[in-house]
């Protein structure tokens, strides 16, 4: 159906439309921004014409440099230590009988789920300069290391990602043949080599892909540097202050920046796509790894580093959701339990609650829409379009929110469309940077599907576009929605966008939140993190539900 | 309303890569015609050109007088049968049969009936209610079977649907499709690799190579006088024994090996090397002929299957029937096998042209 016959009349189909609509919208509002950031980052104030005094600043100065390296270093530690946790826990998980191991899976899901900023939030109520623990450990006279800087960046963001790890891996470890390590066995391999020669190697590739994942999350994420790097700044916290900083904004600047730090995600994908795509093994799983059987204090050593990680990566969330019963007066002393803070957002920040739910509610309609159509059109329309279409569409998972924030005010603050302050401009960046995981699990899922279903109906006399809404459609829902539900999850928590393009009346839950935590008000900021995270615990129990518990976050 | 259908030149391409090269058909009305050849020959391909699901890179196509070239998929009134059956998940048994007459905007109670009388049919009315997940793979075949049919098409497609199920139920399954589409009188086109149910159910056979075809014809046209070595090797079992021949037409002398020299008829004059395509029942054990020693034999009820090592070094194989044979011969046995030339086939060597009447 794909090839067209040469010389036979071109016929524009539903699906040609369909295609037109996506291009369209995709120049307007990813690459003309883009142009836009690329353009702007070219030109300096002071200086007439085009020159690259930015890029040359950038490296000339440290205060600059230093922040791309700093980036790099935060990104490298995370990627180690996420590695060195996330491995070992998923070959337990998948070879042992781990004590509550599904629950220990849905929590390991959560705990990355969960934005990391409410984590970085809650590791300052607990070891911050006024911490919980930190004042526990000062009356006992002894002191804690500092969450502060660096080292508390890497741990917030550590704890928050190895499960990117845990997943890639264990689902390569899932499908190992296991008479692939009783071979190895058989020829007389012991079995620490027999991990280390043939099932390290085979996994290795997943492996490479969850580190990908983590540096790339790391590299564009905002919150949790801005909320305690501490003047230890890092490339999108730099973007955000010269782009918003009340004394010198910079656009120019700005945009080298977010130039520089889209190239560096780009590089990191070119390198995997380099190492990873041409070592990744197809295997057949005929027989899938068994689970080894533990009893007494074998089980109990074996569940036990998932139990204390689990607990690490959770407890930010339990102190928040603690927290926002807590009633302090301004000095930060205990006054009682209630719902004071619950009563102070209601009224001072419901408008943010509503535009929360509102933006994101809306957002996710385009995006399930959009989602399938652009799904079926990447697998089954196949061709130079639709090529063009997947890696543009798949673009945003690689720039950080700050930069696409950029962008899209920099392309819609002037005429003929001003979109800047709208709550439209919100939507339109929720819509964009959160499509690719829709569009990821619907095209895996259509993947996987039956093509001669569609010819079956076809065949029976239901004209293509019929089919495609009454069947094809129809049977995209489960991935379409396990998607969706992640793209909505990821929309309620976004704070690296929205805090660029937030107005007064378009601000949101995550937005007040970085604006409560920076004012010092915890209590709020706590409340208001528990909505969050309790909408998004919900969500995800939703896509257990509506994938069986087959989910897929990868 | 059954049609005749008639295919004139069809060509398709895949880039450089000439995939149905100028076929031309002639189906009957109500004939149950099959495409048969080995993986990649293009039946697959022609077989969904036909659907409408490939472009048509040139020729024409008739369904009866209509010609179909430009009528998309849905409006071509085609029945097809998919290799994996492709049942609707999301739907009933009955709601799957049902699909295409819903399209067709048949009155509800008619649906019912039809739905009903076709289910019947192909004997799962017990099982109208399931879903898909519940069935097996012969009743999933019946459903598709069913879907196909109910909607009385002027053609009925089956692209290889017996080859997912086990032995047994693949020559049960045969039958009932073989019955039905003669109940039924639906045009049938139907695609297999599989030579043995090809001459079962077929009333009429096209033999297909790279695009091509080599041959058309009754099953028993096809296997008792197989028109090249293409179809005499992919249909049933042949021994290829290489050959001279030489004098006049119709009393050619052939020379094999040396060892045997014998005359026959041909259909033109022909000098030079040629081949000869026999089958394993047409050799047999003589006094004379080509010199060899048994190397293996194998019971096989109603027959035993030898393998015989010609002294030239060649490996042929014989079918004796048990009924006539006096004894089983042993392994290493050494014997003569001769044949009745005027039952195998000749082969002119090189073109492949048949020479033998």
């Amino acid at each position: 159906m794909s090839t067209q016959a040469p010389g036979r009349k071109f016929r524009a189909d539903f699906w040609f439309y369909v295609k037109v609509f996506i291009l369209v919208a995709l120049g307007i509002f990813i690459i003309y921004p883009f142009y836009n950031i690329i353009i702007k980052s070219f030109f300096a104030d002071g200086v007439s014409g085009i020159t690259l005094a930015n890029f040359a600043k950038f490296f000339q100065r440290k205060y600059y440099y230093s922040a791309l390296l700093n980036s790099l270093q935060v990104c490298g530690y995370t990627v180690l230590f996420s590695t060195l946790i996330g491995i070992p826990i998923s070959y337990l998980m998948t070879r042992y009988n781990v004590a509550g191991k599904h629950l220990m899976h849905i929590l390991i899901i959560m705990s990355l789920m969960s934005p990391p900023f409410i984590g970085a939030y809650s590791w300052i109520i607990m070891l911050g300069r006024n911490g919980i623990i930190t004042h526990m450990f000062t009356a006992l006279g002894l002191s804690v290391p500092t969450i502060y800087g660096m080292g508390g960046i890497i741990f917030v963001f550590t704890l928050n990602l190895f499960p990117y790890i845990y997943l890639y891996t264990s689902a390569a470890m899932n499908s190992i043949d296991s008479s692939l390590e009783e071979a190895a066995e058989n020829l007389g391999m012991s079995k620490l080599r027999r991990i280390w020669t043939v099932t390290l190697p085979v996994i290795l590739p997943s492996i490479l892909a969850g580190c990908i994942m983590v540096f790339m999350t790391c590299l564009a994420d905002f919150g949790t540097p801005m909320l305690i790097g501490q003047g230890y700044t890092v490339l999108p916290v730099l973007i955000y202050n010269e782009y918003m900083s009340e004394s010198a904004t910079n656009p120019y600047m700005a945009s080298a920046l977010s130039v520089i730090i889209v190239l560096c995600s780009l590089l990191v994908l070119i390198l995997q796509k380099q190492l990873v795509e041409k070592k990744n093994y197809m295997m057949s799983s005929m027989r899938p790894p068994v689970e080894t059987k533990l009893h007494g204090w074998k089980r109990f050593w074996a569940s036990f580093p998932i139990y204390v990680v689990v607990f690490l990566a959770f407890l930010p969330q339990i102190v928040v959701v603690c927290q926002s019963f807590v009633e302090r007066n301004f000095g930060g002393s205990f006054i009682g339990i209630n719902f004071s803070n619950y009563t102070a957002i209601a009224s001072r920040l419901s408008s943010n609650i509503i535009n929360t739910y509102l933006f994101s509610g809306v957002a996710i309609v385009f995006i399930v829409i959009i989602g399938i159509l652009a799904s079926y059109v990447i697998v089954r329309k196949k061709g130079k379009v639709s090529g063009i279409i997947d890696t543009l569409i798949m673009f945003p998972y690689v720039i950080p929110g700050s930069v696409l924030g950029i962008g899209l005010i920099i392309a819609f603050n002037r005429k003929p469309v001003i979109l800047v302050g709208t709550a439209w401009i919100m939507i339109i960046s929720y819509i964009i940077r959160k499509i690719p995981y829709t569009v990821r699990s619907g095209s895996a899922f259509l993947y996987q599907m039956d093509p001669y279903v569609e010819e079956a109906s076809i065949n029976l006399g239901v004209s293509p576009m019929k089919t495609f809404f009454t069947v094809t459609a129809r049977m995209m829902l489960p991935g379409i929605m396990s998607g969706a539900v992640l793209s909505w999850i990821t929309c309620i928590n976004e704070l690296s966008s929205s805090i660029m393009l937030y107005s007064g009346k378009t601000s949101t839950i995550a937005v007040a939140i970085y604006q409560e935590v920076t004012r010092m008000s915890d209590g709020t900021a706590a409340a208001l993190s528990t909505i969050l995270i309790g909408t998004t615990i919900l969500s995800l129990i939703l896509v257990f539900r509506l994938s069986k518990g087959k989910v897929k976050i990868i | 309303m059954s049609n005749e259908v008639i295919i004139k030149n069809a060509v398709k391409r895949y880039g450089d890569f000439q995939a149905i090269n100028s076929i031309s058909l002639n189906i009957k009305e109500g004939e149950f015609f099959t495409l048969l050849g080995p993986s990649g020959c293009g039946k697959t391909t022609l077989l969904r050109m036909i659907a409408g699901f490939n472009s048509i890179e040139g020729g024409d196509f008739y369904f009866g007088d209509r010609r179909i070239n430009d009528v998309p998929a849905y409006k071509r009134d085609i029945g097809m049968v998919f290799q994996n059956y492709a049942i609707f998940p999301h739907l009933s048994v009955e709601d799957n049969v049902a699909y295409g007459l819903k399209a067709r905007k048949m009155p509800a109670d008619e649906i019912k009936k039809k739905v009903a009388d076709a289910l019947e049919l192909v004997q799962i009315s017990h099982l109208a209610k399931r879903m898909p997940n519940e069935l097996s793979g012969g009743q999933q075949q019946r459903v598709a079977l069913a879907r196909a049919f109910v909607i009385e098409p002027s053609v009925l497609l089956m692209d290889e649907p017996l080859s997912n199920l086990d032995a047994k139920l693949r020559v049960q399954m045969r039958t009932v499709i073989k019955k039905l589409q003669h109940r039924l009188g639906i045009t049938t086109i139907y695609v297999t690799h599989d030579q043995q149910e090809a001459l079962a159910i077929s009333d009429r056979i096209a033999v297909m190579k790279e695009g091509c075809i080599m041959q058309i014809g009754t099953p028993n046209e096809i296997y008792a006088k197989p028109k090249n070595p293409f179809v005499a090797g992919f249909i049933g079992v042949s021994n290829f024994l290489d050959c001279e021949i030489s004098g006049p037409q119709d009393n050619a002398d052939v020379s094999i090996k040396g060892e045997m020299d014998m005359h026959m008829r041909l259909q033109k004059e022909y000098h030079g090397k040629a081949q000869i395509s026999a089958r394993p029942e047409q050799l047999f054990f003589a006094t004379e002929g080509m010199p060899g020693t048994i190397l293996f034999q194998t019971f096989l009820g109603d027959f035993i299957q030898y393998e015989v090592h010609l002294e030239d070094g060649q490996d042929l194989i014989i079918n004796e029937y048990t009924k006539d044979s006096p004894a089983v011969h042993e392994t290493g046995e050494k014997t003569h096998i001769s044949f009745d030339l005027n039952k195998v086939s000749v082969y002119a060597a090189g073109s492949g042209e048949v020479l033998s009447v």
